[in-house]
């Protein structure tokens, strides 16, 4: 049987428990999330990190969201005052539906009524959680207009082009995933992953998306939309108190949401580790919802190890890095993994297929050998010339040491 | 109109309660993006039509024109309004001043044939009618029926459609490329130039506005040793707005001057 079947036969009730059980775990991931990120980060950075409120700190975010909660909440006199108080309502309540389609679990039993942690399964999966995300940066883009200042309209028109040219390489990297697949609907490439992860298999669609999710959520180096150095806060400078919380809340539980989706798409979903698949069947199949966020709270740690390393990008870089390397390259990728499909549909034989995928690999190295010996001939042929003072200097001694000095000793 | 009821009846109740909650909304919604009077507002509005005609689209068993509907309309909207944004102005409203006489009554008049023209086309087409087919042309899911007939029987017209689009997109590419008569300077181009054109003097930087100690703002030019206002201190284009304060009052002997005024 498989999951939307089973899935079709659940009443209202297990539905609505599921609904429940989604959005406590996504409230509850958000205050982890924030605690954990400010201790990693501290840890890489060499400090202890927030160690007072709690053990271990743990009741930081808690606190510092009642601190949040009871602050004053002002209205600029300039703002849009409707629009003003909608956008940080589209963020906060968008930011969860993508939870609905993500596979947490495979078959179990939830109050002896068998079904799956997944509340719905459409044929359409991925790209209604696509959908949502687009409606979701209207959140970002509402709020940096109605706030009726400059900042924050720079940060939402920034966050308007950044999330544009990084969904089209997000959905162009999603493609090669569902020919693969040969499906859409979450629960299907799920247990289309049962003997290889698409991260293997797709390895240049996973680090493409990889990518774009950083750029869809905002995120460090690419968090352009608040730069603080450039915007002071981007979109939110003009929010304060719940509002501003809201926001914090969307971008956290976005987070969660594209790592879900990534670990769904690309890392099996709740499948365990090769060669610990007999740990699925323990607890009655509820095992795998460890594994699932097992997988979650890895990607969760590459944002914050992101976060901690790199600095951000200059605007025009990260835009450039968009529009002429990711999606050149996912549209490149997929032209070769469609041929690859259709071969292997046809029945050409397996050394066939493996033949034209070192040719392609063979034709792409040497491409890229021949592009970079062009490119270092012509970096080195202009710069002779530009490097001709135009004013008088001492010859620079030439470091050929015994010759040299011989020519100096015969002059 | 009891042919309405009729029809209504036999839709399965959610999906009639659905439609009675959701169509006033969107009917109100439309209206109101003709009505208001910001060019934001009205996009605004724009998309929570467009999101509600998916929700119908997906009530009917369309699931995948339904979500192409919420992903292709929303980013549609948002270029709408960056449109708005970069064409008209962020706080554009429309002015409801007739500016060609005797226009509003065409409109009017036109919008009602219009009207009555979709109102009664539709009407026939389905009132009255039973639904048939759908559940046939979905027996293979609904993705899989669309690509077959996408790829097989209306390919010509798809790829001809996705040429034309790919046309317009070049060609509004090629209108609006700015070709670039100069190379761009980079960092390292400017910093040589520094060196090499003119003096010294600007070599570490302009000098900051403002006069040290007294009046920091952008706008009031710093004072060179003479006394006399640097005016490479201050933006251009405060200079060309007028908005620049004359800094001469607060020289440090002036300033003093006035500080004794004031005790």
């Amino acid at each position: 049987m498989t999951t939307a079947q089973i899935l079709g036969q659940d009443p209202g009730w297990i539905i609505l428990v599921k609904g429940v059980f989604v959005f406590i775990i996504a409230v509850l991931a958000t205050l982890m999330a924030i605690w954990a990120e400010r201790r990693i980060v501290a840890r890489m950075q060499m400090r202890i990190g927030p160690n007072r409120v709690g053990p271990q700190g743990l009741l930081q975010s808690l606190s510092d969201g009642v601190k949040l909660a009871l602050k004053e909440d002002l209205i600029p006199a300039a703002a849009d005052k409707i629009v003003f108080i909608i956008a940080p309502i589209i963020s906060a309540t968008t930011c969860f539906m993508s939870f609905a389609v993500i596979p947490m679990s495979g078959p179990v039993s939830l109050f002896g009524h068998k079904t799956a942690m997944q509340m719905t399964d459409l044929p359409v999966g991925v790209l209604y959680v696509l959908a949502i995300a687009s409606v979701g940066v209207y959140g970002i883009i509402l709020a940096g207009w109605s706030s009726g200042s400059t900042y924050p309209l720079l940060g939402g028109l920034r966050s308007s082009a950044q999330v544009i040219s990084y969904e089209v390489a997000m959905g162009l990297s999603l493609v090669a995933v569902f020919i693969y697949a040969g499906s859409m609907s979450t629960s299907e490439i799920v247990a289309a992953q049962q003997k290889w992860w698409y991260s293997i298999v797709l390895f240049p669609s996973f680090v493409i998306y990889a990518i774009s999710m950083v750029g869809e959520t905002n995120r460090a180096p690419f968090d352009l939309a608040e730069a603080e150095g450039e915007l002071v806060g981007g979109f939110h400078t003009e929010y304060s108190s719940l509002k501003f919380a809201l926001f914090f809340l969307a971008e956290y539980v976005n987070i969660v949401a594209v790592s879900a989706l990534a670990t769904t798409l690309f890392l099996g979903g709740y499948h365990a580790l090769p060669g610990l698949t007999f740990t699925e069947s323990w607890l009655g199949g509820w095992f795998t919802i460890v594994w699932f966020f097992a997988k979650v709270i890895f990607f969760f740690f590459i944002f914050v190890w992101l976060r901690g390393t790199l600095p951000r990008l200059r605007y025009d870089q990260f835009m450039k890095f968009g529009w002429k390397v990711l999606i050149p390259a996912s549209l490149f990728w997929i032209l070769i993994v469609a041929t690859m499909r259709v071969m292997s549909l046809r029945g050409t034989s397996r050394g066939g297929v493996l033949g034209f995928a070192v040719g392609i690999v063979l034709v792409v190295l040497i491409g890229s050998f021949a592009y970079d010996s062009a490119k270092k001939r012509s970096e080195s042929a202009p710069e002779a010339e530009i490097s001709e003072p135009s004013f008088p200097v001492p010859a620079i001694p030439t470091s050929n040491g015994p010759s040299a000095q011989s020519e100096v000793s015969r002059g | 109109m009891i042919n309405l009821a009729l029809e209504v009846g036999k839709t399965a109740a959610p999906e009639a309660t659905m439609f009675w909650i959701l169509g006033p909304l969107a009917v109100i919604a439309a209206l109101g993006m003709l009505l208001v009077k910001k060019a934001v507002h009205s996009a605004i509005l724009m998309a929570w039509v467009m999101i509600t005609l998916a929700i119908f689209y997906i009530a009917q068993g369309a699931l995948f024109l339904g979500i192409v509907q919420v992903v292709v309309y929303t980013g549609a909207v948002m270029m709408l309004f960056l449109f708005i944004l970069m064409l008209v102005g962020v706080d554009s409203a429309d002015s409801l001043k007739e500016t060609i006489k005797g226009l509003r009554p065409i409109a009017i008049l036109a919008f009602i044939g219009f009207g009555g023209l979709l109102v009664s086309l539709i009407g026939r087409a389905t009132l009255g009618h039973q639904i048939v087919g759908l559940d046939s042309a979905n027996a293979n899911g609904n993705v899989p029926a669309l690509a077959e007939l996408l790829f097989s029987k209306y390919v010509w017209a798809f790829e001809v459609v996705s040429a034309l689009l790919i046309t317009a997109a070049l060609g509004a590419m090629v209108l609006a490329h700015n070709h670039r008569v100069h190379q761009r300077p980079t960092q390292r181009d400017l910093s040589i130039l520094r060196f090499r054109t003119g003096s010294l003097a600007e070599t570490a930087g302009l000098a900051n506005p403002g006069v040290y100690a007294l009046h920091n703002a952008v706008d009031v030019p710093a004072l060179l040793p003479d006394g006399s206002a640097a005016p490479t201190s201050i933006s251009a284009m405060l200079e060309a707005r007028g908005d620049v304060i004359d800094s001469s009052p607060f020289q440090l002997g002036q300033a003093e001057e006035s500080e004794g005024e004031d005790k």
